[in-house]
């Protein structure tokens, strides 16, 4: 530490230089945020803790395919299991095709399974009071400007109701929010009524799109995932039941493969940035070969000079890297507030800044590593003569 | 300052090739025929003559622009070849007709007496048998394991009319033979073969607890490359949903009888359906998605150019600096700046041009035909090819130019500002 004031004036000996180099490392680590923020929403979308104790019961056949009502029965008496509860997809519109949010028929209880979702009771009891009741998520009655007691019209996509007409009207009368930040990405859902969609659509009466299985006992997720599927084995509707995380990224994983992207593009990037700061590195410490033979001339063992060029090119990237870092979670913080949670986006947060410093360390320690080996060869007599 | 940034933006939005092209030839005279121009171009031949002594600093631009042109390709192709999978799946002279409101064909239900007056529209073109050329779809849902990651995936299951064959003209059987009407055989389509486990011809498969045989394999060069086909009616009774399909594809007497078609259906009473020429309704699938991928690679791009700039900076300020007494004699012995400014920009465009067709090349070598898949509108994948095309590679060469553009014209300035007393006491 004490050479630090060494270290700072050596980096700065060439201020345009320096000031080039740290944007390029600035610009890549902006990146680098970014994208990293783009691969933790995907990857929190599948491996939430908040959902290790439940269970989601499909069709085998594809979540696409309904499942008959008639099993709720026969899955609550599962030994294992807590409460059990269902739901359906819905596919409504909000006025136009790009405002797309999920919105689900869901049963009595079906919050309650969700225990993350915070919901005030009076809300709660609204909800399961009112025929054509909605709840909503914070972010989604934010970004269209939605209040308690407003009418959401939504168009059908796939559910007419029985007279044929494709507009359903929802009484807004709830809104919940995430607990934990790092699901604000789920706020973004409409609720309603399973008894109502039963009893008004024209199509999938008496069944359901998924169940969804709190259990007693996380221990034993597996054996009673394997009971459940028992129940329907050889009918015409047989089962799988998979956990919530398990179901939720191979659902993320049809999309993309999200990391492969990232991680294509980042070592792109990251190849250009260890060339762009090595080249500058070894430039500085070629201009500086009579200066590193004088301070050796006055002491300097080779150790320090090799800890000193090492220290420089780290100082380097962690400046350059940490301001970049820096600009992307302004960036990322202005469209989440913009946009809302719905894109997908997290919070440039501790383990982002975490991986971010350890990449600048490394990356630091790559490009210094040469030129310092060098500096800490030179001899000093032909150093200082400029040979 | 106004040039460094007015010119690059011209370069990428506004500059077709011949533009460019032009460009090049007038300078190209100004160099042969001026005096001005040979003086700049004498020096600019030093100046990349020196280029090997700078290796190091010069593989900075070269390789730095090339990471931006191949990433921003390779981006661009993924789009591209999404948009371009889904567009050439629509033509303007077939129909898809589906339930009103129902926006894609997975959420659609035609009942069997719409089918039948739909395909009774005297719009309809009938085969030489006097039939309409019409077929009644079943689109339905199948997770399979994929073989990249071995977790389940949706794969679209068609089923399709007896005269389906006759509405993709396209589609030509590469293995195998056709399914038989009222068995349960499936054909599989290419781009399917390639993603999912265990969908070679001769090999079965369980749909919704019944054993069908893949009996053949095709190639449509489209979407329907993603899909596996059997018979309407056999998929429609695996999946227990009676006479009713999801939506009637039709072809229509000629491309200009859509709108008289549209026209007859809606002032049917019996009916609610929604019609639109398959180019339209694929084309609108591929709009978002491609939308989103144009807008990531462009920021992508936009911020590695950004950090490519000042590398380009900081290696033409050394290059400059290298030269400085150099420089300062030309000017001390009677060259004006221009002839500077213009080498030292030549030169770095030179390196730009070098690093965008290497990083062209390597996006084209890589992607080009690379076949990855997402989820479509239909919950299924939607496989595609990446499509790194002439014009991609060109925009990415013009992104190339305008960095290079911006990472010389400073260096060029101060090497010919630099007051030549000053420049020849440099080392």
């Amino acid at each position: 530490m004490k050479y630090f004031h060494l270290i700072w004036s050596a980096l700065f000996r060439r201020k345009t230089r320096t000031v080039f180099t740290l944007l390029s490392v600035l610009a890549a680590f902006l990146l680098f945020g970014l994208l990293d923020s783009v691969r933790t929403a995907f990857a929190n979308a599948g491996g939430s803790v908040a959902g290790v104790d439940r269970l989601i019961t499909v069709s085998k056949v594809s979540f696409t395919m309904a499942l008959p009502k008639s099993l709720l029965p026969r899955i609550e008496a599962v030994p294992g299991i807590a409460q059990v509860s269902y739901a359906n997809w819905f596919g409504g519109i909000y006025q136009d095709p790009k405002n797309f949010f999920p919105n689900e028929a869901v049963a009595e209880n079906f919050l309650d399974l969700y225990p993350e979702w915070s919901l005030s009771d009076a809300e709660r009891t609204a909800f399961k009071g009112t025929r054509t009741g909605a709840v909503v998520g914070a972010t989604l009655a934010r970004k269209f400007n939605w209040k308690l007691g407003d009418k959401i019209p939504l168009q059908a996509t796939i559910f007419p109701q029985k007279d044929g007409s494709n507009t359903w009207t929802f009484d807004l009368v709830g809104i919940f929010h995430a607990k934990d930040p790092k699901l604000e990405g789920q706020e973004n859902v409409l609720f309603f009524n399973w008894s109502y969609f039963d009893e008004a659509s024209r199509f999938r009466n008496g069944s359901v799109g998924w169940y969804a299985t709190k259990l007693s006992d996380r221990g034993r997720a597996d054996q009673v995932a394997q009971a459940i599927d028992r129940l329907s084995a050889d009918s015409d509707h047989e089962t799988k039941t998979q956990s919530e995380q398990a179901f939720t990224a191979a659902l993320v994983s049809q999309f993309a493969d999200i990391g492969l992207i990232v991680g294509a593009i980042m070592g792109a990037v990251f190849f250009t940035l260890v060339l762009l700061t090595g080249n500058t590195m070894a430039q500085a410490v070629r201009e500086r070969v009579p200066e590193l033979a004088v301070l050796k001339t006055i002491g300097f063992s080779n150790k320090s000079v090799l800890g000193l060029v090492l220290s420089e090119s780290v100082l380097l990237l962690v400046l350059g890297g940490v301001i970049g870092l820096a600009v992307a979670g302004v960036v990322v913080g202005i469209v989440r507030v913009k946009l809302g949670a719905t894109v997908p986006l997290a919070r440039v947060g501790g383990p982002i800044w975490l991986r971010g410093l350890a990449l600048m360390v490394v990356i630091g320690f790559i490009v210094g590593v040469l030129p310092a080996i060098r500096g800490m060869r030179l001899r000093i007599v032909d150093a200082l003569s400029g040979r | 300052m106004a040039v460094a940034v007015v010119v690059p933006i011209v370069l990428l939005t506004a500059s077709p090739w011949w533009l460019l092209l032009a460009l090049v030839g007038v300078l190209a005279a100004w160099m042969a025929f001026t005096r001005i121009g040979r003086q700049s171009w004498s020096v600019t031949q030093v100046g990349i003559a020196t280029i090997p002594q700078r290796l190091g600093s010069s593989s900075v631009v070269v390789v730095g622009i090339a990471g931006v042109v191949g990433v921003l390709v390779a981006l661009l192709a993924m789009g591209a070849g999404f948009a371009a999978t889904l567009q050439e799946t629509g033509t303007d002279d077939t129909v898809i007709v589906m339930r009103a409101g129902a926006q894609t064909e997975i959420n659609s239900v035609v009942d069997h007496d719409t089918a039948v007056l739909v395909t009774q529209a005297p719009q309809v073109l009938k085969n030489a048998q006097g039939r309409p050329i019409a077929s009644p779809e079943l689109v339905v849902v199948a997770a399979l394991a994929k073989k990249s990651t071995g977790l389940d995936a949706n794969v679209e299951v068609r089923g399709v009319g007896e005269r389906a064959w006759d509405l993709r003209p396209n589609l030509k059987i590469i293995a195998g033979r056709k399914f038989k009407p009222g068995l349960r055989e499936l054909l599989v389509g290419k781009g399917a073969v390639g993603q999912f486990k265990d969908l070679d011809v001769g090999s079965t498969l369980k749909l919704n607890g019944q054993v069908w045989t893949i009996v053949g394999a095709f190639d449509s060069g489209d979407a329907h490359n993603s899909e596996l086909w059997g018979d309407t009616d056999v998929v429609g009774s695996t999946y227990r949903r009676g006479s009713s399909t999801t939506s009637i594809i039709l072809r229509l007497t000629e491309a200009g009888a859509f709108d008289a078609l549209k026209a007859t259906l809606a002032s049917d009473p019996r009916i609610k359906v929604d019609v639109s020429t398959t180019r339209d309704y694929y084309n609108k699938q591929s709009e978002n998605l491609a939308q989103i991928i144009r807008v990531l690679g462009t920021t992508v791009g936009t911020i590695m150019a950004i950090g490519a700039i000042f590398g380009a900076l900081n290696t033409m300020y050394a290059a400059v600096a290298a030269r400085a007494r150099e420089i300062a004699t030309l000017r001390a012995i009677g060259f004006r700046g221009l002839p500077v400014i213009v080498s030292v920009l030549l030169e770095t465009m030179l390196l730009a041009i070098l690093g965008g067709a290497l990083g062209a090349a390597l996006a084209w070598a890589i992607f080009d035909n690379y076949t990855a898949s997402t989820l479509g509108a239909n919950f299924s994948q939607v496989v595609f090819a990446f499509n790194v095309s002439p014009a991609l590679l060109w925009s990415g060469l013009k992104w190339a130019l305008a960095i290079g553009f911006i990472g010389g014209l400073f260096p060029a300035v101060r090497a010919a500002r630099l007051p030549v007393t000053v420049g020849l006491r440099e080392l």
